[in-house]
C-alpha cells in the first residue's frame, strides 16, 4: 500500500522519536537520573514503528522489558515515559511501574512486561475480548528471540489457534536472549519454523527495513481482522547495545558490533525515501530538530519533577476497593 | 429460599451473573467438555460439575474450554479482564497453581499498582482446594496462604452454601483480581440458600456459633469441623464462639479482635501446613494488637509440615482432627 508524505514523516518521526529518546535514556542513566536499569530498543526502531503503524487506539499490544520502542510507535507521550522511568510522580504510571512497566491503556498499550514471555498470554486475552465483543480489532504480542523459548509462550500460540482469535505474534529476533545467542538458545532452524507448527502462518522479515515490516504486518492485519485467526512474524533485527545499558558486550566481536550499526533502518529509509524523489533530507531535517527539542522537553521537565510522596502513594492502587 | 447444596450454589451464582452481565464468561478445561469428541459437547461442566448446564444456557462463546494450558487459561483471563470483559476462569485443582503462577502474581495481580492505578483486572479465578479424598500430594492442596500475601489479590473460602453464592457474586462483581477458592470437602453440603442473587461483601467475617469461654477462628472445609467440635464442647458447658472469616485477603481483624477480647482464649484452625499459614498469621496478629486480651497462649491447629499424604490412615491424620481441635481447646482453658 502506498504511503502519503505525510505517513513517510510520520513513520520517521517515530522511529526518530525512538532513536532520540533511546539515546537520551543512556545518556541519563549515566548521570544517574534514572533508577535501577534500563534495556533501549536502539536498532529495532522499523520492528516496532513498522508493526504499530496501522493500528488505532483501540487495537491492543502487550510489551517486553525492551518496551520503550513500542509505546512510543504505538503513540503514547514521550514526557509522561520519561517521567516514568525516572520515578516520578508525574509519569504515566505515577512512577508505580518504571522502564520495564510502562503501561498506557488509553492507546491500547497493555504494558512493557519484565517478565520474559510475559505479552503473549495476555494478548490472547486481548484478543478474545476484541473476538467477543466483535470489535473489528486485534492485539499485538511483541515478544522477543529468547521468549521464543518460553513455555507461556508455546501455551499461548496454541491457545490462540484452538479459541481463532485476532492475535498477531510479533517475535523481535535480534540475536540476543540477554547474552546467549538465538543460534545457541533456540533448538528449532528458526522461531518461524516452530510458530508455523502451531497452525499459524509465521512470516520471516528483515525488521531492518520500515516498508517490509509494515507491509508483512498489513497481511498479518487482513488476516486477523478478516477472522481467520492468529498470525505471527519474525523480524529479524540488530540490537545495538548490549541487553541493558551499561552491558560490556564481550560476548560480540567488533565485526558483529559494526555489521550491526551498518545494517541502521533509520538512514536505510532516510535514503530510500530521499532517493525516490518523495520527502527532501530538509523534510528529514526539519523533523530531527523537532524531536530533539521534544525530548530535550521531556528530559527537562522529568528532572525537574517532583517524586511521589511516600505517605501518599505508597499504598495507593494496590485495590480499586479493599475491604 | 430453598435447600441447595454447596456445588449449586456455585452454579447458580455463576448461571445468574452471565444472566445479568454479557461480560461475564467461563473459561477453563472441560468447563463445557467433550469439545471435538464424537458425542454432543457440553456434558461435563467441570470436573465436579460446578458449571454444569451452561454451556447450553450460553453457548461455545460464553463457555469457553481451553486446552490444558493453565497459562494461557489464566493469562488470557487477566488480558481479557484488563480489557473491558469479566472472566471467571477454573483452574481444576488449585495444585495445578505451579505452572501458571506468574499470570496470578506477577501479572493480574500487580497490573493496577504498577500502571498507577489506571487499569482494572476484573477477574474471578475459581479453584478447587482440600484433602481428604485419597487425591495424594498434587491434587489436595489448599495453598491459600500462597494467595494471601499477595498484594493485589482477594482470596475468598466460603465454608457454607450461603456463602459461596454470595461471595461468588461479590467476586464476580468485585473490580479486582479474586481467587475463589472451592472446598472439595463441602461440594454436597446442603444449606438454605435464596434464589435471588445477592452478595456477601468481602472482610466481613461471619461469627457462625456465639460463645464467651473461647474463639475458634477456621476457614473453609475447617468451619464445619470447628461447630462440630465446639458442640461436642458444649455438652461439656463449654461455650465457643467460632469465626469464619470468610476471606483471607482482605481480613476482617475487627471480629477476630472483638472476639478473643471477649473469650480471652484463642485455637486457629487452618488446613495447612503450619509454617506461614493462616494460623500463624492470625495468631500473629492477635499477639500483636489482641495481647492484653489473651488468658492463655493461642494453640494453632495444622498440618504437618509434610506434603499430603496418600493412604488413607495417614491422610485421615494430616488434617485438623476433632481429636486434635478438642486437645488444643482444653489445653488453652487448662491454662490459668
Amino acid at each position: 500500500m502506498q504511503l502519503s508524505r505525510d505517513d513517510l514523516k510520520r513513520a520517521y518521526d517515530r522511529m526518530f522519536t525512538i532513536r532520540a529518546f533511546e539515546e537520551r535514556v543512556e545518556k541519563e542513566f549515566a548521570l544517574g537520573n534514572i533508577p535501577g536499569f534500563a534495556h533501549v530498543y536502539l536498532g529495532q526502531e522499523a520492528c516496532g514503528v513498522g508493526v504499530c503503524f496501522d493500528l488505532s487506539d483501540e487495537d491492543y499490544i502487550g510489551s517486553t522489558h525492551r518496551g520503550h520502542g513500542h509505546c512510543i510507535a504505538k503513540g503514547v507521550d514521550v514526557k509522561g515515559m520519561m517521567l516514568e522511568i525516572m520515578g516520578k510522580a508525574g509519569g504515566l504510571c505515577g512512577g508505580k511501574g518504571g522502564s520495564m512497566h510502562i503501561a498506557d491503556l488509553s492507546k491500547g498499550m497493555l504494558g512493557a512486561n519484565a517478565i520474559v514471555g510475559g505479552a503473549p498470554p495476555l494478548a490472547v486475552g486481548a484478543a478474545l475480548t476484541q473476538k467477543y465483543n466483535k470489535t473489528g480489532k486485534v492485539a499485538v504480542a511483541f515478544s522477543g528471540d529468547g521468549a521464543a523459548n518460553q513455555g507461556t509462550v508455546f501455551e499461548a500460540l496454541n491457545m490462540a489457534v484452538v479459541l481463532k482469535v485476532p492475535a498477531i505474534f510479533v517475535f523481535e529476533n535480534n540475536g540476543y536472549g540477554e547474552h546467549t545467542h538465538v543460534s545457541y538458545a533456540c533448538g528449532a532452524p528458526s522461531i518461524a519454523e516452530r510458530v508455523h507448527s502451531f497452525g499459524m502462518p509465521c512470516e520471516v522479515v528483515d525488521g531492518m527495513d520500515f516498508f517490509a515490516v509494515r507491509e508483512a504486518m498489513l497481511r498479518a492485519l487482513e488476516h486477523a481482522r478478516g477472522g481467520q485467526g492468529p498470525y505471527a512474524l519474525e523480524l529479524r533485527c540488530k540490537r545495538f547495545l548490549g541487553h541493558f545499558v551499561g552491558d560490556p558486550q564481550a560476548y560480540r566481536t567488533a565485526e558483529e558490533l559494526a555489521e550491526a550499526r551498518a545494517a541502521d533502518a533509520l538512514p536505510r529509509f532516510r535514503r530510500g525515501v530521499v532517493d525516490a524523489g518523495l520527502l527532501s533530507e530538509e523534510d528529514f531535517d526539519a523533523i530531527e530538530t523537532q524531536v530533539l527539542a521534544l525530548i530535550e522537553d521531556a528530559v527537562e521537565a522529568a528532572i525537574a519533577a517532583p517524586f511521589p510522596d511516600p505517605a501518599r502513594d505508597l499504598t495507593r492502587d494496590v485495590y480499586v476497593r479493599y475491604a | 429460599m430453598s435447600k441447595k447444596t454447596y456445588l449449586q450454589a456455585i452454579n447458580e451464582a455463576v448461571r445468574q451473573e452471565m444472566r445479568r452481565d454479557p461480560r461475564v464468561f467461563v473459561i477453563g478445561e472441560d468447563v463445557a467438555g467433550g469439545q471435538g469428541a464424537t458425542g454432543e459437547p457440553g456434558g461435563v461442566g467441570s470436573v465436579f460439575g460446578q458449571m454444569q448446564g451452561l454451556y447450553k444456557e450460553f453457548g461455545p462463546e460464553r463457555v469457553i474450554d481451553t486446552p490444558i494450558s493453565e497459562s494461557a487459561i489464566i493469562g488470557a483471563a487477566a488480558g481479557a479482564a484488563l480489557t473491558g470483559l469479566r472472566p471467571v476462569a477454573e483452574m481444576m485443582f488449585v495444585d495445578f497453581v505451579g505452572v501458571c503462577f506468574d499470570q496470578i502474581y506477577n501479572q493480574a495481580a500487580k497490573f493496577r499498582y504498577m500502571f498507577g492505578g489506571k487499569a482494572t483486572t476484573p477477574m474471578v479465578l475459581r479453584t478447587t482446594v482440600g484433602a481428604g479424598f485419597r487425591a495424594a500430594a498434587q491434587h489436595s492442596q489448599t495453598l491459600h496462604p500462597l494467595f494471601t500475601m499477595v498484594p493485589g489479590l482477594k482470596v475468598v473460602m466460603p465454608s457454607s452454601p450461603y456463602d459461596a453464592k454470595g461471595l461468588l457474586i461479590q467476586a464476580i462483581r468485585d473490580d479486582d483480581p479474586v481467587i475463589f477458592l472451592e472446598s472439595k470437602f463441602l461440594f454436597g453440603m446442603e444449606g438454605e440458600v435464596p434464589d435471588e442473587p445477592y452478595r456477601i461483601p468481602f472482610g466481613e467475617a461471619n461469627v457462625v456459633r456465639e460463645g464467651k469461654h473461647l474463639t475458634f477462628v477456621a476457614f473453609g472445609a475447617m468451619v464445619p469441623r470447628a461447630v462440630a467440635a465446639a458442640e461436642a464442647l458444649a455438652k461439656e458447658g463449654v461455650q465457643v464462639e467460632v469465626v469464619d472469616p470468610r476471606t483471607t485477603s482482605p481480613l476482617d481483624e475487627d471480629t477476630i479482635l472483638e472476639s478473643v477480647a471477649k473469650t480471652g482464649r484463642l485455637v486457629v484452625i487452618d488446613e495447612s501446613p503450619p509454617r506461614c499459614s493462616m494460623a500463624a498469621d492470625i495468631a500473629g496478629l492477635v499477639a500483636d494488637k489482641g495481647f492484653r486480651s489473651l488468658k492463655a497462649p493461642i494453640k494453632q491447629v495444622t498440618c504437618p509440615h509434610t506434603p499430603v499424604p496418600f493412604s488413607p490412615t495417614l491422610e485421615d491424620e494430616y488434617l485438623p482432627t476433632p481429636r486434635r481441635i478438642e486437645e488444643a481447646a482444653r489445653a488453652v482453658l487448662a491454662h490459668t
